[in-house]
């Protein structure tokens, strides 16, 4: 069972990392186009099309990182698909026709620069967008319906009818969904943004980069402040629906009323350890009021309650999340609050740290929030119906499959990184155009 | 109703045989190109080429993965237990062929150039083999309706390996068939000769494979073989001519003519695989029916099938249309 996780959380996690550039990076793109056609701005112009180029690059690698993941649904957990593929499946059907729209019309963008001209140029990068929120919505329907699972008849342990509907918009989805599509928005707007935050440091009148940090850095602190008031429902509704998951990252050994939040320890043998408790924080935080009563981990039969480890890692990682959207606020505030004076980003050596540091943070939030969900499902990997050591294979090494893959995505992320690293010192030497030797001279 | 949903499936199964086998095969001639200089233009003209298309393309697979496992859960489980080799490895094949052929154009440095490519070339060549071993692991029955059937013999065996090596000599022959088109159109007469004589020589060897193949089936998989020699007979001899007639109109005929009638020749001998099983999905022991998930989630399916013919369609049809007018340059 170790290696099928590790695999699984590991190629998710690579993946996950592109999806915002498939997602919200080509709205970007498209913020930059419209701004450059509207008011004839060459700088934006210049800018839509140099972020195509990236976007075309890193969308392959989501593509095919993505085509892993459908493999491994069947080579890893055959227990999962073979069992409930008939409901679990339906997202993923849907979610099939988005990516075929957003392949088709992110070609038809990043290869139609020269030939069509202006709105209609512009116009064929939307179908792009509309369908990674698609996308994105279906998938996460499908994670939301392993958390919540609903829409289905089992009898004997087997799925014998269906309700499509019931199974998309499962109890988890519709909070899981908008978290994912406003992080993948974040992501996307910080991690331009701390591309370009040197620049702009050292040459404040360099158009080219200021647009560069502004349009992503705007983006991305309007989402912020929603992206947290979206986070603290979702929080809201594990209390709810996901008790034993609420316990494990809230650290709640025992039920009880007056529950402290506590920032940091760990979960041994019943007991927590080290950590910093804010008194009543966890009640208040979940229903208005000290006197809250929170499930513990106590009530969850122990057959099916998470391991320590498993609990310290979900508790550490839904930690981890709202620190950096802590940060992440402040950043945006401090962002808001510069332009609403001075019409310009901050001054001074702190602020492109900060933009740096966010870049790696938000993706630190991200992959963060993925374990919070992950992780603390477990043991089930179908809430109530299917646990991880029945859906896991049992044929095989996957230790080798894993070590391969590893490998493998190393070279892909390296890369990666030096294909980007080429196209940025293409774009200084020669602006944007095509490369002119083809493979060898 | 599973019936249908099978047709979907094997619908999608067709197109990523011919779009996505196309692409593949434009590998295959990518890695026989020679060194970088002698290969220089036959490589450009392949980068051109799929360029634009290979990720949508590409989708069909993820159609065909999702419409399996949501349609006919219990046999995808059997199929990933019993083929996870040939599977995993063709997984592995995708990411390097996708990345090798996205980084080669984003690089300048010859070598690296030159490492990207081959990663691409080779594994456009082992991914389409170990898929069609897969396809011959469940043509030949051996892939049981429980699962866990033998990780190794599931996959070496005749029929495999006869389907491994069909899947990488049609997919050579169609996308050098392609590629004469395309060099036609661009005018480029010297690599439209070069392509098609790739395009004789790929289709004499995809002939000569598939009829041996025929001899080989017989011992192998006699239920299969039934099947192609009477139901599929039809769809046989269309491809055979398809085949034929694709070559005699390389040179003479309008490029898009040559390219449909490769189209034939290919799809033909896949649908002849799905017609010749019908109405079992594993070999000749589990049917549609079994396998099939409860109606509602088919009616789902049928749902999202229609939906794609609505709006997927016309946009690939637009994608391919832009592409053939020669309106999505190279940037
Ligand atoms: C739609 C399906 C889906 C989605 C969107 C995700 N996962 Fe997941 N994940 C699974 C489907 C799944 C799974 C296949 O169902 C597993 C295997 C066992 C389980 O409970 O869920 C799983 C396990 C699993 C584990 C192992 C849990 C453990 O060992 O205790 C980790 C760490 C992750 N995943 C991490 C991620 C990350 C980083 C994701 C986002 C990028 C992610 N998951 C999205
Ligand atoms: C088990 C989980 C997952 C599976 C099986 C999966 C599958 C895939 C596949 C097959 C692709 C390639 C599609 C193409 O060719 O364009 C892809 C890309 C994509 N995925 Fe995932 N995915 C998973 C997790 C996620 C998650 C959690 C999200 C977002 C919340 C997501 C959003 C996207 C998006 C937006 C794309 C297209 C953009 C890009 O490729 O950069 N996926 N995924
Ligand atoms: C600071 C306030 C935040 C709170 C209170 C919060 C709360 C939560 C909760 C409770 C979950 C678990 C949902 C479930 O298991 O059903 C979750 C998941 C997640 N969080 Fe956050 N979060 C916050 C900020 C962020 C930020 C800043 C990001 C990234 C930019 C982020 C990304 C994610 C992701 C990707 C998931 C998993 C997928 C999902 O449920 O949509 N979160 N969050």
């Amino acid at each position: 069972m170790l290696p099928a996780r590790e695999q699984m959380a590991f190629t998710l996690g690579f993946h996950i990392i592109l999806v915002p550039f498939g997602l919200a990076f080509t709205f970007l793109m498209l913020i930059a186009e419209y701004r450059g056609l509207r008011r004839g701005d060459a700088a934006a112009l210049r800018l839509a099309r140099q972020w195509s180029h990236v976007a075309a690059v890193l969308f392959a690698v989501g593509a095919v990182s993505g085509t892993v993941l459908s493999f491994e649904l069947g080579l890893l957990w055959p227990g999962l698909m073979g069992r409930f593929g008939a409901a679990f499946g339906i997202p993923f059907a849907i979610e099939g026709l988005f990516f075929f729209l957003e392949a088709i019309f992110i070609a038809v963008y990043v290869y139609g620069w020269d030939r069509l001209r202006g709105r209609a140029h512009f116009w064929t990068g939307v179908p792009v967008v509309i369908a990674g929120v698609g996308g994105t919505l279906s998938v996460v329907a499908a994670n939301a319906w392993m958390n919540q699972p609903a829409g289905f008849t089992l009898r004997d342990g087997r799925v014998i009818d269906v309700r499509p509907l019931g199974v998309i918009f499962n109890g988890a989805f519709w909070y899981e969904a908008l978290h994912m599509l406003l992080a993948g928005y974040m992501v996307a707007g910080f991690l331009t943004a701390a591309v370009y935050a040197r620049a702009v440091h050292r040459d404040h009148t360099d158009r080219h980069a200021r647009l560069g940090l502004l349009i992503p850095l705007t983006m991305a602190a309007i989402i912020t402040p929603v992206q947290i008031v979206v986070g603290d429902i979702a929080a809201r509704e594990v209390f709810h629906r996901e008790p034993a998951k609420f316990a494990a990252i809230e650290l709640v050994p025992q039920t009880g009323t007056h529950v402290p939040e506590i920032l940091g320890g760990y979960y041994r043998d019943g007991e927590v350890h080290l950590g910093l408790p804010i008194p009543s924080g966890a009640s208040i935080l979940s229903g208005y009021r000290p006197g809250t009563e929170i499930l513990g981990l106590n009530v969850v039969p122990v057959e099916v309650r998470p391991s320590d480890h498993e609990i310290t890692v979900a508790h550490l990682a839904f930690d981890v999340m709202i620190g950096a959207g802590v940060f992440l606020l402040a950043l945006s505030a401090w962002f808001a609050l510069a332009w609403w004076r001075h019409r310009d980003v901050p001054g001074g050596r702190w602020f492109p740290r900060a933009t740096i540091a966010a870049g790696i943070l938000v993706v630190v939030a991200l992959e963060a929030g993925w374990v919070v969900t992950e992780v603390g499902r477990q043991p089930w990997t179908v809430v109530g119906h299917l646990l991880t050591r029945d859906a896991v294979t049992r044929s095989g090494d996957v230790w080798l499959f894993f070590a391969a893959t590893l490998l493998l995505y190393a070279a892909v992320a390296a890369a990666t990184v030096h294909a980007l690293r080429v196209l940025r010192r293409r774009w200084h030497e020669r602006g944007v155009g095509p490369p002119d030797v083809p493979y060898g001279r | 109703m599973s019936t249908f949903a099978a047709v979907v499936l094997f619908t999608g199964v067709v197109f990523y045989a011919v779009l996505g086998g196309a692409d593949y095969g434009a590998g295959f001639w990518d890695l026989t190109a020679g060194g970088a200089r002698r290969g220089r233009a036959p490589r450009h003209l392949i980068d051109m080429v799929l360029a634009p298309v290979w990720e949508a393309n590409h989708v069909w697979l993820i159609f065909c993965l999702v419409m399996l496992w949501t349609g006919f859960p219990a046999a995808f489980a059997a199929i990933t237990t019993t083929l996870y080799v040939p599977l995993g490895l063709a997984a592995l094949g995708v990411v390097t062929r996708g990345c090798g052929f996205a980084f080669r154009k984003a690089f300048t440095a010859t070598e690296h150039q030159r490492a990207a490519g081959a990663a691409f070339a080779f594994s456009s060549v082992l991914t389409p083999f170990f898929l069609g071993t897969v396809a011959g692991g469940i043509a030949s029955g051996r892939v049981p309706s429980t699962g866990g059937g033998d990780p190794l013999y599931s996959w070496l065996n005749p029929t495999s390996l006869l389907g491994g090596v069909l899947a990488v000599l049609v997919c050579a022959f169609v996308a050098a068939v392609f590629l004469t088109a395309e060099a036609r159109r661009r005018g480029y007469h010297g690599l439209r000769r070069y392509f098609a004589r790739r395009a004789r020589i790929g289709a004499l060897a995809a002939g000569f494979v598939a009829v041996a193949g025929i001899g080989v089936l017989h011992a192998d998989a006699p239920h299969l073989t039934h099947g192609l020699l009477t139901r599929g007979l039809p769809l046989m001899i269309i491809s055979a001519v398809c085949g034929l007639g694709s070559l005699t109109l390389l040179r003479h005929a309008p490029p898009r003519v040559a390219q449909a009638c490769a189209v034939g020749a290919a799809a033909t001998v896949v649908a002849g695989w799905g017609v010749a099983q019908y109405p079992y999905l594993l070999g000749d022991h589990l049917t549609i029916a079994e396998a099939a998930a409860p109606a509602p989630t088919l009616l789902a399916l049928t749902v999202v099938a229609a939906a794609a013919l609505i709006l997927v369609v016309p946009a690939l049809a637009l994608l391919f249309a832009l592409h053939q007018t020669g309106d999505l340059g190279d940037t």
